[in-house]
């Protein structure tokens, strides 16, 4: 059978790759894509963690992240329409109003 | 000892879709990726007993998630996207940031210890674990049940509020 570390292994290598999307990237989609990669990373955690204690209780939690992540890509993409209508652009460097 | 294959091989397109994902420089490709991303993680729920976790990865995730990404992406302008810089000027750093995390965890883990007796076998369940999962869903959990639904309306009523034209526009 498959050891428990395997399983974890994968989710951080996954939530890694993620991390560097959401860091590297211009495109706002990327980012957003990359958020979404590092959440399902954790639904791994979650299900392997379930499995390997014999309780459905990671279950349920990966079906409350799978509802939230929903909420955010909804919102988040009203977000984006809102900001390539206002700013004409979707490259998140460009926005520099804060000076920041 | 199959099992193990087939794990390894949901691992390795897992981590090489999710690689092409965050490289790509169309994002539509990205998105293409991401969905051959979600069919293998939906495996890897099957391999760990969760078949109806990974119907909703499926469903939920591949059907409706990704379908929205696929449309705002075709919605905005891409046509800059082929003389446009990928990355920002950092990238080389987080790379090898990302790169520090993932040796940094892989060592943690590969130098911890597991429990090994438990999970080496399916799940044991009275019934199909669809009804385990219902029940524990509508009794223990009904109030963070609730509250997912409040944040599914939540973010309805958010979008539309955010996305519509106003009248002075």
């Amino acid at each position: 059978m498959i050891p428990l570390s395997w399983y974890i292994i994968l989710s951080a290598a996954l939530f890694t790759i993620g991390i560097v999307g959401v860091l590297s990237r211009r495109n706002i989609f990327i980012i957003l894509m990359s958020m979404e990669l590092m959440l399902n990373a954790a639904n791994i955690n979650l299900v392997a963690f379930s499995h390997y204690s014999q309780t459905l209780t990671g279950q349920i939690f990966v079906m409350f992240v799978i509802t939230v992540a929903a909420a955010e890509a909804a919102v988040a993409l009203a977000i984006i329409i809102l900001l390539s209508r206002n700013r004409g652009s979707i490259y998140v460097d460009e926005f520099n109003i804060m000076k920041g | 000892m199959v099992n193990q294959v087939i794990f390894f091989y949901f691992a390795v397109v897992i981590l090489a879709s999710a690689i092409l994902t965050i490289t790509q420089k169309n994002p539509i490709h990205s998105v293409m990726f991401m969905l051959l991303l979600f069919f293998h993680i939906a495996g890897v729920f099957v391999l760990l007993n969760a078949e109806f976790l990974a119907a909703v990865q499926l469903i939920v995730y591949a059907g409706a998630i990704l379908i929205l990404y696929l449309f705002v992406v075709m919605l905005l302008n891409v046509d800059r996207e082929s003389t446009a810089a990928r990355a920002n000027r950092f990238w080389p750093w987080m790379a090898g940031f990302g790169a520090l995390i993932a040796a940094e965890v892989i060592l943690l883990i590969a130098r911890g210890t597991f429990p090994s007796e438990a999970g080496q076998q399916p799940m044991r369940l009275a019934g199909s674990g669809v009804k385990e999962l219902g029940e524990l869903l509508y009794q223990k959990y009904l109030v963070p049940f609730e509250v997912a639904s409040i944040i599914l309306l939540v973010g309805l009523v958010g979008a539309v509020m955010l996305a519509k034209k106003r009248a002075s526009d």
